[in-house]
């Protein structure tokens, strides 16, 4: 048996290119690069397969081969790094000599052993083929050695099971869910809830004009920052909602004890204001506040209206 | 062309990736270096099963694939988890039995 | 009671006696030097009981083994370990244990201020036993290990003050030069076996009657007989510990270093002489190794002011005597050994007598502080001079009656030698008796007689010289009249000579070539002459209390003629550069050889290592190498 004409194209074709692809996996700086020559040299692979009358290792070799392990190798380069490049300049004593030494060796050695045998006649496997090449060596696998196959298979589930115990980690700090999250937030007295959407607190448009929380006091907050360090905060005194007033004298009215607003004012007490928040540093303030004046933040400016 | 020529293509892939082994830093490069290695083996176990007209050198060569997708899985989370713990993918730094 | 359960009791006595009060310990204070008395006593009674045995059986039948225990058995060689009881072991079991007990007798009064008596006693006993094994050993191993515990048993005495660094130094010489004396036995022990196969005394005769060894091999053992023989005896060129050994007690020089130790290499020369009849060559060295000692003994002693140096520089001199008589052959065994004798009697006699004057003189020794001791020490001045005419030869004390046959037999021309042998030795023997009669009287002299030169010792006390007490005089008496009459009493009709015929076998007599009459009036002319000088320097004429600056001669002489420093030169120093070479090749060599492995093995390690630098691509690169070299490997061959 002698390999057709077609055959013959098809070597001297795929036989430089994986030489080639095979000292791009040598000389590559990037790993990546690495890998893909690699998997040109499996793909004609394949194909040589298929011209060497094993059509079912020849897909074997593109599903399992290039298709999982490969694809494998590109996952981990993936965790790994996959910009990490590779000096190829090398670093241990000698090893460079060796390696080539050795490589070269070895090829000659067995170039040349392969040249020199003496071979029987190609005998080809039309026959073997003969039920179909899968067929025969599925035989062949599950005849003779359907005991090296089962062994296999538990091979496979042990590497499987031992991948999964190499990568296992362990943790080593306290997992953080939700309710440790929100009991460090107490502690710590930080904001619980999370902040309100904009404007519902509002009671004006303009920006230094605090907004009123439900108990009437105002929310720091709601003012900018740098207008509350320069002290251009408004007092709330002038804006603050009084229906509580209202409502006071709403029920002292139907009681039949009505009383002018200031007995009411007198009844309900001083209502703590805030005080004007403490004006920036002296050569700051020089801004319109002293312009509007809003009562220096006591009550009596309100009535005095 | 004979089939020798198959042989000897095997051959030189076997050297290079045996080169690929010792002239290489980087783990995972290695570790293609020997996949390579395999598959060169593989086509002389193919091809010496056509020389012979016996399909046992591709059940040979089946389980030479089997086998070494199983390697490449544990040596793989092996590198992985090296690198975890040491940050570096590179063969020699792994050199914790110097002596 | 026969033969075969006395003899062993000749031994096991004074060796239990040692062992009870060594192992009692303290405990036996009290009463040790008693049982060390009867111990020793005990064995002279035994010996005596022998000599009776003995006497009772025709001449040829004297000669009795018996066996004790069968000892070494390996292959071809067998021996058993047995006792020979025969005259000439007898003549030395008598006198070891006569005067031994005399000796243990003198020590408990002269030891009685001694808080160590008890030991003193022991280690005499052990001596005893080790002496007795050592002369009635039926074979040259056994000896060996009487020679060996006399060696220690010496060493022990000498060294018996050993909390005076001096004394324990001169005990440790001792030991050292009998050391090397010790390898010529080992040696001669060797080459026994190897020419005859055994090393019993019967074996060896036998072999050298059955012509198994060639005259070397003779001549070589009977060097290496003699070289043990002198440093047991303290002849040249091993005599330089014999005066250093005079630190020990003197009860100890009187018994080891005059009467019985330093003998022993007379015994071992008289008991090898099938060995030494064989080899002439050997004979002539044991005969000039005498001479030489003899002369050298005579002119140290010349010099010597302190009194026990001088005695045992005579007792040098006199053994030198025996040795020379020993080596003319079959002519002089029996002299030598006769003088061994009466040697044995007047020199202990002299001895116990120092100690007596120095126990009188607050234990000085330097003859420059004593004189006119003779109107104090009465008996002591009378036994010692007793002892002093014996040792000159004049008749008729023993000291003429053995002395006198030596010189005659100096005379003899040997068997197949020139006559020059005969006047060389006669006339050295001779001019030996002159200087021996000039020192003996020396010192004799500047003890007792002219005037009082003592000298108040460090508290300011005068020395009060008095007579010491009984049981030191009783012993010293009873020496003098074995030193006044043995000699003449053995002598009759030839009895002692004969009583030794079994073992030294029948010899003609010879004659000399000088008449003998004319021999003995010359030898007292000699003697007359020395004490004349002796009479004129040191009695008439006022002694010097400080030794004058004197010829180089006297002042040779009293450094022992240099000995120490040839000693130093050829031995010591050499044996140092050897030891020092030796330590160091072991450190450099031996030590380095493993130290040099075990870093070469870290080295290699720490080359290995590199390999390890933990990058897993240079493993990697290792791994590939591996292969390739590998498959090279395995496929080249097939291509």
């Amino acid at each position: 048996m002698t390999p057709s004409t077609a055959e013959t194209v098809l070597f001297w074709v795929l036989a430089p290119i994986m030489v080639l692809a095979a000292s791009g996996l040598l000389f590559a700086r990037k790993a990546v690069h690495a890998a893909l020559c690699v998997i040109t040299v499996m793909i004609s692979l394949a194909f040589l397969y298929v011209a060497q009358e094993a059509p079912f290792l020849g897909v074997v070799q593109v599903v399992v081969y290039t298709g999982a392990v490969m694809m494998l190798f590109l996952f981990v380069l993936m965790l790994v790094g996959v910009d990490a490049s590779d000096s190829l300049v090398e670093t241990l004593k000698a090893q460079r000599w060796v390696g080539w030494l050795g490589a070269l060796g070895l090829g000659v050695v067995l170039v040349g052993v392969v040249g020199r045998a003496t071979y029987p006649s190609a005998v080809g496997l039309a026959e073997a083929n003969a039920p179909g090449n899968p067929t025969g060596v599925a035989r062949i696998i599950f005849g003779q050695h359907v005991f090296g196959l089962e062994v296999v298979g538990a091979l496979l589930v042990t590497a499987a099971l031992g991948a999964l115990v190499l990568t296992h980690r362990q943790r080593l700090k306290p997992l953080v869910k939700q309710p440790e999250r929100a009991a460090a937030r107490v502690a710590a007295g930080a904001r619980l809830t999370p902040l309100p959407a904009p404007g519902v607190y509002a009671r004006h448009n303009a920006m230094d004009v605090p907004a009123l929380d439900p108990d009437g006091r105002p929310i720091e907050d709601s003012v900018p920052r740098v207008l509350r360090i320069r002290g251009q905060e408004a007092g709330t005194a002038e804006y603050r909602a009084d229906t509580y007033r209202r409502a006071v004298t709403a029920v002292l009215a139907e009681r039949g004890t009505p009383a002018t607003d200031a007995e009411v004012d007198a009844a309900l007490g001083t209502v703590e204001d805030d005080p004007r928040p403490a004006a920036a540093p002296p050569g700051t303030t020089t801004g319109p506040t002293a312009d509007i004046d809003l009562g220096g933040g006591s009550t009596r400016t309100e009535t005095e209206r | 062309m004979t089939l020798t020529n198959y042989l000897v293509l095997s051959g030189i892939l076997f050297s290079i990736g045996a080169a690929t082994v010792l002239l290489r830093r980087n783990a995972i490069i290695v570790f293609m270096g020997v996949e390579l290695m395999l598959n060169a083996t593989n086509l002389a176990l193919v091809t010496f099963s056509r020389l012979h007209g016996d399909l046992t050198g591709q059940v040979m060569a089946f389980f030479v694939m089997v086998v070494a997708a199983a390697e490449v899985v544990v040596g793989l989370a092996i590198i992985v988890s090296i690198f975890r713990t040491r940050k570096s993918a590179s063969v020699d730094d792994i050199n914790l039995l110097k002596s | 009671m026969d033969v075969n359960s006395l003899a062993p009791l000749l031994v096991a006595v004074p060796l239990a006696s040692a062992a009870v009060l060594l192992l009692l310990g303290r405990r036996s204070d009290r009463w040790g030097h008693w049982l060390g008395l009867l111990a020793s006593t005990a064995a002279f009674v035994v010996g005596a009981l022998l000599l009776v045995e003995l006497l009772g059986r025709p001449a040829d039948d004297r000669s009795i083994r018996v066996h004790l225990f069968d000892w070494i058995s390996a292959g071809r060689f067998d021996l058993s370990a047995g006792l020979l009881v025969d005259p000439l072991s007898l003549t030395f079991v008598l006198l070891v244990t006569f005067v031994g007990s005399l000796i243990h007798l003198y020590s408990v009064a002269y030891m009685a201020h001694d808080a160590a008596r008890r030991r003193f006693f022991a280690y005499l006993n052990l001596f005893i036993a080790a002496m007795l094994i050592l002369v009635l050993a039926d074979s040259y191993l056994l000896l060996f290990v009487g020679w060996e515990g006399v060696g220690l048993a010496s060493y022990l005495l000498i060294g018996f003050w050993n909390h005076h660094t001096p004394y324990a130094v001169a005990a440790k010489k001792a030991f050292v030069a009998n050391r090397v004396g010790d390898i010529g036995l080992l040696v001669a022990l060797m080459l026994m076996f190897a020419t005859f196969g055994s090393v019993d005394f019967a074996s060896v005769s036998a072999g050298i009657d059955g012509g198994l060894a060639s005259t070397a091999t003779l001549t070589a053992t009977g060097l290496m007989l003699l070289l043990a023989a002198c440093g047991k005896s303290a002849q040249f060129p091993l005599q330089s510990w014999l005066g250093d050994a005079m630190a020990g007690p003197t009860p100890v020089s009187a018994l080891i270093h005059a009467a019985t130790m330093v003998t022993a290499g007379v015994y071992l020369i008289v008991r090898s002489a099938p060995v030494f009849e064989g080899a002439p060559t050997a004979q002539l060295v044991v005969t000039v190794v005498g001479a030489i000692t003899l002369v050298f003994g005579a002119v140290v002693g010349c010099a010597k002011d302190d009194i026990k140096k001088a005695l045992a520089a005579s007792t040098m001199s006199q053994i030198g005597y025996m040795v020379l008589a020993a080596g003319l052959g079959p002519v002089g065994y029996a002299f030598a050994i006769f003088h061994l004798v009466t040697h044995g009697f007047f020199k202990a006699g002299m001895f116990l007598g120092a100690g007596s004057v120095m126990h009188g003189m607050d234990d000085q020794t330097d003859m420059r502080r004593f004189g006119a001791l003779r109107k104090y020490m009465v008996i002591t001045w009378v036994t010692f001079g007793l002892g002093w005419l014996a040792i000159l030869g004049v008749p008729p004390f023993s000291g003429f009656w053995s002395k006198d046959k030596i010189i005659e037999s100096a005379f003899v021309v040997p068997e197949g030698a020139g006559e020059w042998r005969a006047w060389l030795f006669g006339a050295v023997a001779l001019i030996g008796a002159g200087i021996t009669a000039f020192y003996m009287s020396r010192l004799f002299f500047m003890t007792f007689h002219g005037s009082k030169r003592w000298t108040k010792d460090a508290d300011g006390h005068e020395p009060h010289p008095h007579e010491s007490p009984a049981l030191m005089t009783i012993p010293m008496i009873v020496l003098a009249i074995g030193s006044v009459g043995l000699g003449f009493v053995l002598q009759l009709g030839g009895g002692f000579t004969t009583w030794l015929e079994p073992v030294t076998g029948h010899v003609e007599h010879h004659e000399p070539v000088l008449p003998v009459l004319v021999i003995q009036v010359v030898t007292l002319l000699a003697v007359a002459i020395g004490l004349v000088l002796a009479w004129r320097q040191y009695a008439s004429l006022p002694v010097p209390e400080t030794a004058p600056e004197g010829s180089a001669l006297t002042r040779a002489a009293r450094v022992d003629l240099y000995q120490d420093a040839v000693n130093d030169a050829v031995l010591v120093e050499p044996g140092r550069h050897l030891t020092r070479s030796l330590v160091y090749g072991d450190r450099t060599a031996v030590d380095g050889t493993f130290t040099g492995l075990g870093r070469l093995t870290v080295g290699i390690g720490e080359l290995v290592r590199r390999l390890q630098t933990g990058y897993a691509r240079q493993y990697a690169a290792t791994m590939l190498l591996g292969l390739v070299v590998l498959a090279v490997v395995v496929l080249a061959p097939r291509i």
